[in-house]
């Protein structure tokens, strides 16, 4: 039983993770219905950040995710103001190949100037402590890290749907000229949501250092996943976006436990086919 | 009804032919890396152009294709390495599979719309990698090494020199592009346009856009598959991350793009600019560190996509556009 709760946790706690990723992405997706390849390298570049903050100032990840954020914020921006921007109105497939290749762009650069080692922070104010609840055991660092993400997300929901500021937001992906008639301004409401994108996955990356090694392939995987939590909970829908990610977190331990690690993403990009075979909107998708 | 510029098309591709035959007869390649590049080009174009009948005949965005190049080569290596015996029956049982699998999984694929379809496919390359990697018959992550075999068509394998090879590449080049030319002709290729520009429309005059749909599918994964054939006799090996991988399924769908989606010149061109590129590059500054040559790589990918996404075939049309507007300009 204990074994089963462990389990259940971890894939609890990597789930949430996942959602912060996905947020970003599916806050882009909802609005743009541009899928950005780059959303994992936006991570794995945030992460180099709070790692070398943290390696050569001894700054601890708790404090500088926020410099992580704010730096993948104009990372986003920036992506959107120099490449996004024009491939707005182009074929479908623009945007992605455009960010596939930033993607390569990114990962490439940072192999180059920091080799393919791993890289993990030893020293920090969490790292490596742990605490037991009836033999569960908690990892610190992994419980904060996932404690803030849910944090996180939740803002971002509620910016969403609360603030003036939200509300132009939900307007520009309901209707761009429609918004501009009543005088949003959708050029900065662009630029705002790739760099709101852009500061989830920051801020996520900013927190992993902690316990995850980083390296210039870190993303890949994180932007596989974040994909498949977007679409499964349905088109630019944040709520079902968490949804999913705490399943695919936990069909990730459970088959990855209970069948062999090799299994786990046959579990959870097998689940993906059988949700939009089911249901091709996703489980929220209208 | 063959109007003058179907005749000038396949006039310049038959050029475009007898020169790449010539080459190594005329004694022209300075070295064997040249000839290298060459296969390359030929063989990357091959692959882009069995990808270009789904993803830009048909306009099925497809990132799926390298579990079909994956099982074609499996096919060619699993009859030399397993059964010790010639790559040619194994090739074609590979492709035929290929196509079987294709048909299979795209069923379901095509009612799914946009990102849904473009994030299927990543997940189905996900599976079919991992389950590649145990399973042990087809030689899990490890992979299947060539055993030394004697050279010649029969085997498909040569040591000393690249020109069979060569000869190989230009064989498949103008079976895959034979194919889809023949295909721009019939009734069916009016069939894959009419279904990318307007399903419905499509539908509405009597086309049953779903089987098009598979059997463009079926068509491309079994081109695609015979590539990856010919991949594995290349390399003398194959493993699940060198050709069931999403790197591996993204080169089919950017050498296309970067050439011309939908055109019949485009995969060429696409792999003619690519390949010497990544091959020359990875040669001179390779040696500065990982990683420049993709930066590089990267980096063109962005500039054609924001500046011409209709790559390089739109490049050149606004070229001729240009010197047209001169010259009538001049008058």
């Amino acid at each position: 039983m204990v074994t089963f709760l462990q389990v259940a946790l971890d894939g609890i706690l990597s789930g949430l993770l996942y959602a912060l990723i996905a947020a970003g992405l599916s806050l882009i997706w909802g609005v743009m219905d541009v899928i950005n390849f780059a959303h994992g390298e936006f991570l794995m570049v945030a992460m180099y950040l709070s790692y070398w903050l943290g390696f050569l100032w001894k700054v601890d990840p708790l404090i500088s995710w926020i410099a992580s954020g704010v730096f993948a914020f104009l990372i986003g921006a920036l992506t959107y103001k120099l490449i996004i921007r024009h491939t707005i109105g182009k074929s479908a497939m623009a945007a992605l190949l455009a960010t596939f290749g930033l993607s390569m762009f990114l990962k490439n650069a940072c192999l180059y100037m920091f080799s393919p080692n791993f890289r993990i922070l030893n020293d920090t104010i969490l790292g490596g402590k742990t605490f037991s609840v009836g033999g569960v055991i908690f990892s610190l660092p992994q419980l904060a890290t996932s404690l803030f993400s849910l944090g996180v997300v939740a803002l971002v929901y509620l910016l969403i749907k609360k603030t003036r500021l939200g509300w132009a937001i939900q307007a520009t992906a309901m209707d761009k000229e429609a918004a501009e008639l009543m005088g949003i301004d959708t050029e900065r409401i662009y630029v705002l949501v790739f760099g709101l994108g852009g500061a989830c996955v920051g801020i996520a990356g900013g927190l992993l250092p902690s316990y995850l090694a980083t390296f210039p392939d870190v993303g890949g995987l994180f932007s596989l996943l974040a994909f498949v939590c977007v679409a499964m909970g349905g088109f630019g829908s944040i709520p079902g976006a968490l949804f999913a990610a705490i399943l695919i977190g936990l069909v990730e331990a459970f088959s990855g436990f209970y069948v062999a690690p090799v299994f786990k993403y046959v579990a959870v990009f097998g689940l993906y086919l059988v949700v939009v075979f089911w249901r091709p909107r996703g489980l929220f998708g209208w | 009804m063959l109007t003058r510029k179907h005749i000038s098309k396949d006039v310049k591709w038959w050029i475009v032919v007898a020169v790449l035959a010539a080459l190594p007869l005329m004694g022209v390649l300075p070295s064997s890396y040249t000839e290298h590049v060459l296969i390359l080009i030929m063989l990357y174009g091959s692959m882009a152009q069995a990808w270009n009948v789904i993803g830009g005949y048909c306009g099925q965005t497809s990132f799926g294709h390298s579990v079909f190049f994956g099982i074609g080569s499996y096919g060619a290596a699993m009859a030399v390495v397993t059964f010790g015996f010639s790559p040619w029956p194994g090739a074609m049982v590979g492709a035929l599979l290929a196509a079987g699998v294709a048909v299979v999984l795209s069923g379901p694929c095509f009612k799914l719309k946009g990102h849904y379809f473009a994030i299927a496919t990543f997940a189905i390359v996900e599976i079919f990698n991992r389950l590649f990697m145990v399973w042990d018959w087809v030689g899990g992550a490890l992979g299947l090494d060539y055993p030394l075999v004697e050279e010649g068509w029969m085997n498909f394998m040569w040591y000393d020199s690249k020109k069979g090879y060569y000869y190989g590449a230009l064989i498949l080049m103008i079976f895959v592009f034979g194919v889809v030319r023949k295909m721009e002709k019939m009734r069916f290729g009016y069939y894959l346009l009419a279904v990318r520009e307007g399903q419905e429309t499509a539908e509405s005059l009597g086309v049953n856009s779903t089987r098009v749909k598979l059997s463009a599918m079926a068509l491309s994964a079994f081109l695609a598959a015979i590539c990856g054939a010919f991949y594995a006799q290349y390399n003398f090996r194959v493993d699940p991350s060198m050709v069931m991988s999403l790197d591996m399924s993204m080169k089919f769908v950017l050498i296309t793009i970067l050439g011309g989606l939908g055109t019949f010149w485009g995969p060429l061109l696409g792999a003619a600019v690519l390949i010497p590129l990544q091959e020359y590059s990875r040669a001179f500054i390779g040696g500065m560190g990982g990683g420049v040559d993709l930066m590089i790589f990267g980096l063109i990918i962005v500039l054609v996509m924001v500046k011409q996404p209709r790559g390089i075939m739109g490049i050149l049309d606004d070229i001729a556009m240009k010197s047209r507007e001169k010259k009538e300009g001049d008058h």
